[in-house]
């Protein structure tokens, strides 16, 4: 495996109860790069991202075999605290959902449960996380206004600035875009390639245009089986594998 | 070419009417080398005239196959082979209707021979011409079965084609230093073999685009199949 990489799957099945989601998956994530997953509903892409941060724990009935290595650990081990994988692994959601609270309020929750208490703290950490979320000169006068009043688009840089509050060291986004119009998408879009500067990003797609826009790396998975993981221009212009090509082609079922 | 069915039928349907254009394309320009060139043997200022009236059909349905190409990036965004596909279709458009444009520059040429009296019969240059046709013929049929080992074969045949030329241009040097009389006729002759030995490549450029379609590697600036992996 690559030096670079961050996060090493390895060997991983996974099942919600009796089904099988995933099938013998092994593939690294590398630092400061940004990787796609797509492939058709029901693949497994998402269920992937949820695994990394350990977000499946909370469905019953499901189970992982294999290990998942961030920073030379497996994540599943018993003595690994999933609160704090989740600390270090963030997630953007396909739904903006900020919190019912004040703009400033949405970015402490996380820091302050985490025992940040300073005031002054609390001000630096909001300002830095809603200017790496390029949401800092729209909102700068108004962070007392509750969250729900901004745009969706608005809302979702609110969201990617909360998972930034908590200083992750990856990014995970399921269709950060899905429910956005073109120009917030683009806003978005922008933002992840200027995040992997320093952050590592792991997002969840179904336009595959946007995966050909943004990534770098780009997994293709189906039926649970990851069958092609190369780099996005080789995935777009020659890939490997016919199912890659059938499905990008939109050849596909 | 497309042995899977697009789930969108319309696209499919674009695909095709491209690739069917390019072929129409091929057999009009084709159609006015064999032309050009019985025009050339035969000293037939009629048929000669045809070639260079009929080049407009040609020009029309260059525009129209790009057309096509745009609408379909634009529209579509097309990702891997059909991506390769639009790419490779974008540029055999362009070989096509510079092969046009050098039959009118043939038949433009014969004109000015029909005024003069016959230098003498011509040998190499109707197997100039050929091996160049043949060699379109195949670039398009790689294009329709592609077919990357005949393809090949078109770009291995252009050497040929280049032999010849100097051929050609060493027999009438010899011609002009002889005398100088048959410098006005031997020019001509020259320019035609010229414009032959332009065909020839553009048949071998479409054949490099059939290799990229199917392949994925580029061997434009290459001489062997072995390409340099330029995305491996």
């Amino acid at each position: 495996m690559k030096n670079n990489s961050i996060i090493d799957v390895v060997d991983v099945d996974f099942y919600y109860g009796t089904f099988q989601a995933l099938t013998d998956i092994t593939m690294n994530f590398e630092k400061n790069e940004v990787t796609a997953l797509i492939g058709p509903s029901g693949c497994g892409k998402s269920t992937l991202l949820r695994l990394l941060n350990r977000m499946n724990d909370l469905i019953d009935g499901s189970r992982l075999v294999g290990q998942v290595i961030f920073e030379d650990r497996n994540i599943y081990a018993a003595d690994v605290d999933p609160v704090e994988v989740r600390r270090r692994i963030g997630m953007v959601f396909q739904k903006p959902n900020p919190f019912p609270k004040s703009i400033f309020d949405n970015i402490t929750y996380g820091p302050k449960l985490h025992g940040v208490r300073k005031k002054r703290d609390l001000e630096d950490l909001v300002e830095a996380s809603l200017r790496q979320a390029v949401l800092w000169e729209e909102v700068k006068d108004i962070l007392n206004r509750s969250a729900m009043t901004l745009s969706g688009g608005q809302q979702q840089r609110l969201c990617i600035a909360r998972a930034l509050a908590m200083k992750p060291d990856v990014v995970l986004m399921d269709e950060p875009t899905s429910a956005l119009d073109p120009i917030s998408t683009a806003k978005i879009e922008e933002l992840i390639d200027e995040l992997k500067e320093n952050y590592t990003i792991i997002i969840v797609t179904h336009n595959m245009q946007q995966a050909a826009r943004v990534s770098g790396k780009t997994g293709f998975f189906y039926l649970g089986r990851l069958i092609e993981f190369n780099s996005t221009e080789k995935i777009f212009t020659n890939p490997d594998e016919k199912q890659t090509e059938d499905y990008i082609t939109g050849r596909f079922g | 070419m497309v042995d899977r069915r697009h789930t969108s039928t319309h696209y499919e349907k674009e695909l095709k009417e491209l690739k069917d254009g390019l072929l129409y394309l091929g057999g009009l320009a084709e159609n006015a080398i064999k032309n050009a060139l019985q025009a050339l043997v035969e000293r037939n200022s009629e048929l000669a005239r045809m070639v260079i009236a009929d080049d407009a059909a040609i020009d029309q349905l260059d525009s129209e196959n790009e057309d096509r190409c745009i609408r379909i990036l634009a529209l579509r965004q097309p990702a891997a082979r059909d991506l390769r596909f639009i790419a490779t279709a974008i540029k055999i458009n362009g070989h096509l209707e510079r092969i046009g444009d050098m039959a009118v520059n043939i038949a433009e040429k014969v004109l000015l021979l029909n005024e003069e009296p016959q230098l003498k019969p011509y040998v190499d240059i109707p197997r100039m011409a050929e091996i160049t046709q043949k060699m379109i013929r195949q670039s398009l049929d790689s294009l329709i079965r592609e077919d990357v080992d005949l393809a090949d074969q078109v770009r291995r045949e252009d050497e040929n084609v280049d032999n010849l030329n100097e051929q050609v241009f060493r027999e009438l040097l010899t011609f002009m230093i002889q005398d100088p009389r048959t410098i006005r006729t031997a020019l001509l002759i020259m320019q035609i073999a010229k414009n032959l030995e332009r065909i020839s490549d553009h048949a071998e450029g479409i054949a490099d685009m059939v290799i990229y379609l199917v392949t994925g590697k580029s061997v434009r600036h290459n001489d062997s199949l072995e390409p340099k992996g330029r995305m491996a």
